[in-house]
């Protein structure tokens, strides 16, 4: 898997502080979602990326073009979409995704076209004749996406794309974003403080706290490994049956009243489960193989440093 | 919209040359500025003078109708005294035309955030800056130097090839004081517009910087018993440049060498306000 994102000792320095220190990892995953607690330079980061900000150490990779000698190819290659209002207010959303589709380099034709078809795809079809200025904060938010990928950026930036939604409107972000991912058409970086957001999203993790990586999770092979612990619920008489499932070599906890939490040994047979029930007369109403929630992985994080 | 283009698909086809790309900016300013039908008939008023001076070039080369009232020969001349008076009366309208166009340009983008949209493109800062200065550059163009060669053209049309060999540097004046003029005009109106993000505001900064220079400086003047307060006032510091160029004596009271200074420290200042505020991010202290 060729990396999208590579960050090679990226260290970013405002005045005396250090805001990104020694960044070290590469990234490849489909959708990568940016973690931290406020301050942990998440922005600084994506703005680090987009050649915003200048790195004072290292540097870093964006499909293979350095941020340092290659930011006009990079920037050709992703839409971004921050996470403030950004927009002209007296311009209706057409001129203004078309206007933004020229920048980017699309002829005039293709622009106007695409400006259509990316507003329709957002669900403004209806609405991009009216000034930005009168959008309702969850239009503007899909504004912002769809001048990010007017263009057909094959790495698509988004800066807390949820902020400030309603839940319906937050449904359809998160359905845009996995839409735009199952597309395959696009790389998309998600960077958030709302772990559903990443957790519904995103394939990779990277947590950031103080300008440092904290953690890298990839949340698939995590997803298909961590098969190991499971939670059971029961309905019956179950005496004796965490007893017999610990001969087994089963670790089991009681977590409440015919609920039990445990961990499995390697090359556990999952029928042995059943059979034990059955010999009981016990019934099985829910078996989960149980895995360290995003929020779990996150606390552990934040508590390690 | 057929449905299948309801869903998103990238973008595969052909992209314009960079270099074309700050041309962008300017055509949809354009197309903003001029729905103002105040710009539209400012732009038209701006007109009359040389019109008029068309028609006093014409008078002056058919003086047998001015005869008739009496007029003597040689009563009205064409010569640089005249071009540097339509340049004065021009500059002057370019500058209002400064004060209402220059706000208009960045700080929209400025209040609306709207510059990490344009910076996160193939677009760099110095484009940014090209494209919507290109916007004064062009109308304070179609103002100054433009009618004033067509002037000239006329003039050279009725007098004839000798009084042109004769003048050419008239043209050359014109053309070259007209573009410095422009150049101080759409620095200070940008930055202007970069440094307030309220387009009022920025407008009547523009037109206190010249106001206020002249009474600035001369308080300057009558402090210190000097006369480098006359720097300040940048309407008497392209005056000289002016008469310089048109080959009039300078009795403005600023050197020659101090009036380029004086331009060139406003348009760095101008250019450094502008390198601080257009950025795709604000730095918060």
């Amino acid at each position: 898997m060729n990396p999208v994102i590579e960050l090679d000792g990226l260290g970013v320095r405002f005045g005396n502080r250090d805001i990104l220190r020694d960044l070290r990892v590469s990234l490849g995953g489909r959708t990568i979602g940016l973690l931290g607690p406020n301050g942990a330079g998440k922005s600084t980061l994506i703005q680090t990326l987009l050649g915003f900000v200048p790195s004072n150490s290292g540097t870093a990779r964006i499909f293979g073009h350095d941020i340092r000698t290659g930011i006009r190819e990079i920037r050709t290659l992703v839409g971004y979409m921050p996470e403030n209002d950004s927009f002209i207010a007296n311009m209706n959303a057409v001129s203004f995704i078309r206007m933004m589709g020229e920048l980017s380099g699309l002829p005039t034709e293709a622009a106007l076209e695409r400006a259509h078809e990316v507003l329709f795809y957002v669900g403004l079809g209806e609405a991009r004749y009216r000034l930005l200025g009168t959008y309702s904060l969850g239009m503007k938010q899909l504004a912002k996406l769809a001048q990010a990928i007017v263009h057909g950026p094959k790495l698509l930036i988004l800066d807390e794309p949820t902020n400030g939604l309603d839940p319906p409107a937050r449904a359809r972000m998160i359905r845009l974003i996995g839409e735009m991912k199952d597309s395959q058409e696009m790389h998309i970086v998600l960077c958030s403080h709302l772990l559903r957001d990443v957790e519904e999203t995103c394939e990779e993790v990277l947590i950031l706290k103080q300008g440092r990586i904290v953690h890298y999770s990839n949340l698939e092979e995590e997803r298909s490994a961590n098969k190991r612990f499971v939670e059971l619920e029961t309905f019956g008489n179950d005496a004796g049956f965490a007893e017999a499932l610990s001969v087994l070599g089963c670790e089991c906890a009681n977590a409440g009243i015919g609920r039990l939490k445990m961990v499995l040994p390697v090359g556990f047979e999952m029928r042995e489960i059943y059979r034990l029930a059955a010999e009981r007369d016990l019934q099985l109403r829910r078996l989960n193989y149980r895995r360290d929630t995003l929020e779990d992985i996150f606390l552990k994080a934040m508590a390690e440093v | 919209m057929a449905v299948y283009k309801r869903t998103y698909k990238g973008y595969s086809g052909t992209l314009t040359p960079k270099w074309s790309r700050f041309l962008i900016l300017p055509r949809y300013s354009y197309s903003r500025l001029f729905k103002s039908k105040f710009l539209l008939l400012f732009d038209l008023a701006c007109l009359i003078y040389p019109l008029g001076c068309v028609a006093y070039i014409y008078l002056a080369h058919n003086l047998s109708f001015l005869r008739a009232f009496g007029a003597r020969a040689g009563m009205l001349s064409v010569d640089a005294d005249f071009f540097l008076t339509y340049c004065s009366f021009q500059g002057g309208m370019a500058y209002l035309m400064t004060a209402f166009v220059g706000p208009s340009l960045v700080s929209p983008d400025l209040a609306n955030n709207a510059l990490p949209l344009f910076l996160c493109r193939p677009f760099s800062r110095t484009e940014y800056v090209m494209g919507r200065m290109s916007v004064l550059l062009f109308l304070l163009s179609t103002v100054t130097w433009v009618p004033g060669l067509i002037l000239f053209g006329v003039q050279w049309s009725l007098a004839g090839w000798q009084w042109a060999r004769d003048n050419w540097w008239i043209a050359g004046a014109l053309f070259i004081g007209s573009l410095i003029w422009i150049v101080v005009l759409s620095l200070i109106g940008m930055a202007m517009s970069a440094w307030v993000k309220w387009k009022v505001l920025a407008g009547t900064l523009i037109i206190a910087i010249f106001i206020a220079g002249a009474g600035f400086g001369a308080a300057i003047n009558a402090v210190m018993r000097t006369r480098y307060g006359l720097l300040i006032n940048l309407t008497q510091v392209i005056a000289t440049v002016w008469r310089k160029l048109f080959r009039l004596s300078a009795d403005t009271g600023i050197d020659l060498m101090n009036a380029w200074i004086a331009l060139g420290v406003a348009c760095a200042i101008c250019l450094w306000l502008l390198t601080r505020k257009v950025r795709a991010f604000e730095v918060v202290k």
